[in-house]
């Protein structure tokens, strides 16, 4: 597949990537010649069975883990080699990342919780709560901005997830198994308001999954296997 | 950006109210205690240099011993004085008002039922006058008690309230030893000295009673002697060390054997002491500081660790490491500098209390209160380091997996 898509615009551009985590005789691939490459305005669903390195791709693409070899263009720009703070820096302008426990800061409202990315972006406080209010919007959660997480059901403190990832006005969400604690009803909400954000906002999202009726939201669905790419295309070939 | 971190620090802390109160209490009680101690210290010392001044300079102690009051030897090798030479003293020196001869010992007086260990001080009239002494009830000695020491006392307003409760002591005997002894005069209370001790406990008798039934010596160990109105101390001290010279026979190349101190001396000693004691007990105080120091790095590292899933948030959503470090030592010097301000108001509590408690001014030192603010903020900066920078350098999808 490799051969397939080398376009210079592609914003996400993997090219041999390997991740091995622990050392000697412990040594794990976990991505062992990854190559990949996503483009703007993309939903991409990435499966795999456990330990197939999905998350380990989503963290290194989301900047969150540096690989330990393989080049990576972001937006053209060679981002593998990057040091901790400069990866920072690119998570807090470019990607918004939404878990499967929601990750809130508890006793927070949702307000606060979406405004966090802006204080580290050093927005005002005024610009901020607009923003803020913005993407609770978005996800219709306004009405719940001063309720603490724990006052909102599983579903809501997804959604206030979703909306934090958005309120830093990124070019990427990475999703990880976004519905996960969540029964199928909810799930479909939360891939709505994720295709929702895909097709008008143009954002693009990265969502890994274990649910093959979850990555059918998505267009694209790259299968992973042993941390190496198996297959990828369009989700209803795949499925 | 600083100004969300403290404000983001202060909501911490208040979250975890109780917790954090618990965790400053070291602090609070390290600058309370040596807020307190500094002010209570200090009033201390300007009352007793204001009453001395207040008792008059010109009551001048003359002590055997060389440097008696530096701690120097006295004792065994140095002669003790004689009446004879405190009244040759007074005869012979104009500048002198009135001098009086004192032998002191401890001992218990009993009434009835009733006893009480007290200073038994053996003098005449004269002492009365230069110390300013009034009677409240009865008299003083006459001339007769004196020169035969007859068993008569006069006795201070303690003593009278122990043993006597509310009766008239005057005209009952008391036992001191093995010596019954008629109380004739009662003394007006003077209270508590400067120096904090009891004025009015003790019991007087001539001082030849003293000798012959207390003591069993003629010694004299200390005379008290009052400069005439409008004479320098300094100048009487001289000449009062030219005469005693004189008395002892101490040749041109000796050093005196005996110490004349006047109330300023005396006053400047206690502030000294003073001043000591209150710097060791602020010493003691300090050590609590950095008790509550470790307090604070105890409970930063314990806060970190519940929070790895929260610094995992924040690295994920594109906190430096730097801005988590910020965040967490912002927090510890918060946190302590809460301590500072809570223990600065404990502290001037405690010392106005212990002020008026001890009828002292009532002194806070600014620099003291400002020198315990920037001492708490240093302590939290020093002790949340370690947990912040723990903090910092944790890997972000570690930290996110962390339950």
């Amino acid at each position: 597949m490799a051969d397939a898509i080398t376009h210079d615009t592609a914003l996400i551009q993997l090219r041999g990537i390997n991740r091995i985590c622990g050392s000697g005789e412990a040594e794990v691939h976990a991505l062992d010649g990854v190559d990949m490459d996503i483009h703007q305005g993309e939903f991409v669903a990435i499966m795999g069975p456990s330990g197939s390195g999905k998350s380990t791709a989503m963290n290194v693409i989301g900047c969150l883990d540096a690989p330990t070899a393989g080049e990576y263009h972001f937006n053209s720009v060679e981002v593998a080699n990057l040091t901790q703070d400069q990866r920072a820096l690119l998570r807090r302008h470019y990607f918004g990342f939404v878990f499967q426990g929601y990750n809130l800061l508890p006793r927070t409202s949702a307000l606060q919780n979406v405004e966090l990315p802006l204080i580290y972006k050093g927005m005002g406080r005024a610009e901020r709560h607009a923003a803020a209010i913005e993407a609770l919007s978005k996800v219709n959660l306004a009405h719940r901005a001063h309720h603490d997480p724990s006052e909102l059901s599983g579903g809501q403190q997804q959604r206030v997830a979703i909306a934090r990832a958005l309120a830093g006005n990124p070019q990427v969400i990475l999703a990880d198994e976004p519905t996960g604690n969540l029964d199928t009803k909810l799930s479909v909400e939360i891939m709505e308001v994720l295709k929702d954000l895909n097709e008008q906002d143009k954002i693009t999202i990265v969502m890994v999954t274990h649910k093959a009726d979850m990555a059918q939201h998505a267009k694209r669905l790259i299968w992973m296997v042993d941390g190496r790419v198996e297959r990828d295309g369009p989700t209803q070939k795949a499925a | 950006m600083l100004l969300e971190t403290i404000r983001l620090a202060v909501q911490a802390i208040f979250r975890n109210a109780l917790r954090s109160f618990l965790t400053v209490l070291g602090i609070v009680i390290g600058v309370g205690a040596v807020i307190a101690m500094v002010t209570v210290g200090q009033g201390s010392i300007e009352q007793v240099t204001a009453d001395v001044e207040k008792l008059g300079s010109n009551l001048l102690m003359i002590m055997p011993g060389e440097d008696a009051m530096e701690g120097g030897p006295t004792g065994v090798l140095t002669p003790m004085f004689t009446v004879r030479m405190n009244n040759l003293l007074q005869e012979q020196l104009s500048v002198i008002n009135v001098s009086a001869p004192m032998s002191m010992s401890r001992a218990r007086a009993v009434f009835g039922n009733e006893n009480r260990r007290t200073d038994i001080v053996g003098t005449d009239n004269r002492y009365f006058t230069a110390a300013r002494w009034e009677i409240a009830r009865g008299r003083l000695f006459d001339e007769s008690e004196i020169k035969s020491g007859k068993p008569v006392c006069v006795i201070g307003e303690t003593v009278r309230k122990d043993l006597f409760g509310s009766y008239n002591p005057v005209g009952e005997v008391v036992r001191i030893k093995k010596l019954s002894c008629e109380i004739i005069g009662l003394l007006k209370s003077k209270g508590a000295s400067t120096f904090g001790s009891d004025q009015d406990d003790f019991v007087i008798m001539p001082i030849r009673t003293f000798h012959r039934r207390i003591a069993g010596n003629t010694d004299v160990s200390l005379l008290f002697a009052a400069v005439r109105d409008g004479v320098d101390s300094d100048r009487a001290k001289e000449d009062i060390e030219a005469v005693m010279r004189d008395l002892r026979r101490i040749g041109e190349a000796e050093d005196d054997d005996f110490t004349v101190m006047d109330m300023k001396q005396l006053a400047t000693m206690l502030s000294g002491i003073t001043g000591v004691l209150t710097g060791l007990l602020s010493a003691v105080a300090a050590v609590s500081l950095l008790v509550g120091g470790i307090g604070i790095m105890n409970i930063m590292l314990v806060s970190v660790t519940e929070r790895t899933r929260e610094i995992g948030i924040r690295l994920a959503i594109g906190a430096q490491a730097r801005q988590v470090l910020m965040q967490f030592l912002v927090e510890a010097i918060i946190l302590s500098l809460f301590g500072g301000l809570i223990g600065i108001m404990v502290g001037l509590g405690l010392g106005l209390l212990g002020a008026n408690m001890l009828a002292i001014p009532f002194r806070p030192d600014i620099n003291i209160v400002l020198l315990a603010f920037f001492f708490s903020a240093a302590v939290g900066m020093v002790f949340g380091y370690f947990p912040a920078l723990r903090a910092a350098r944790l890997n972000p999808i570690e930290a996110l997996r962390h339950e």
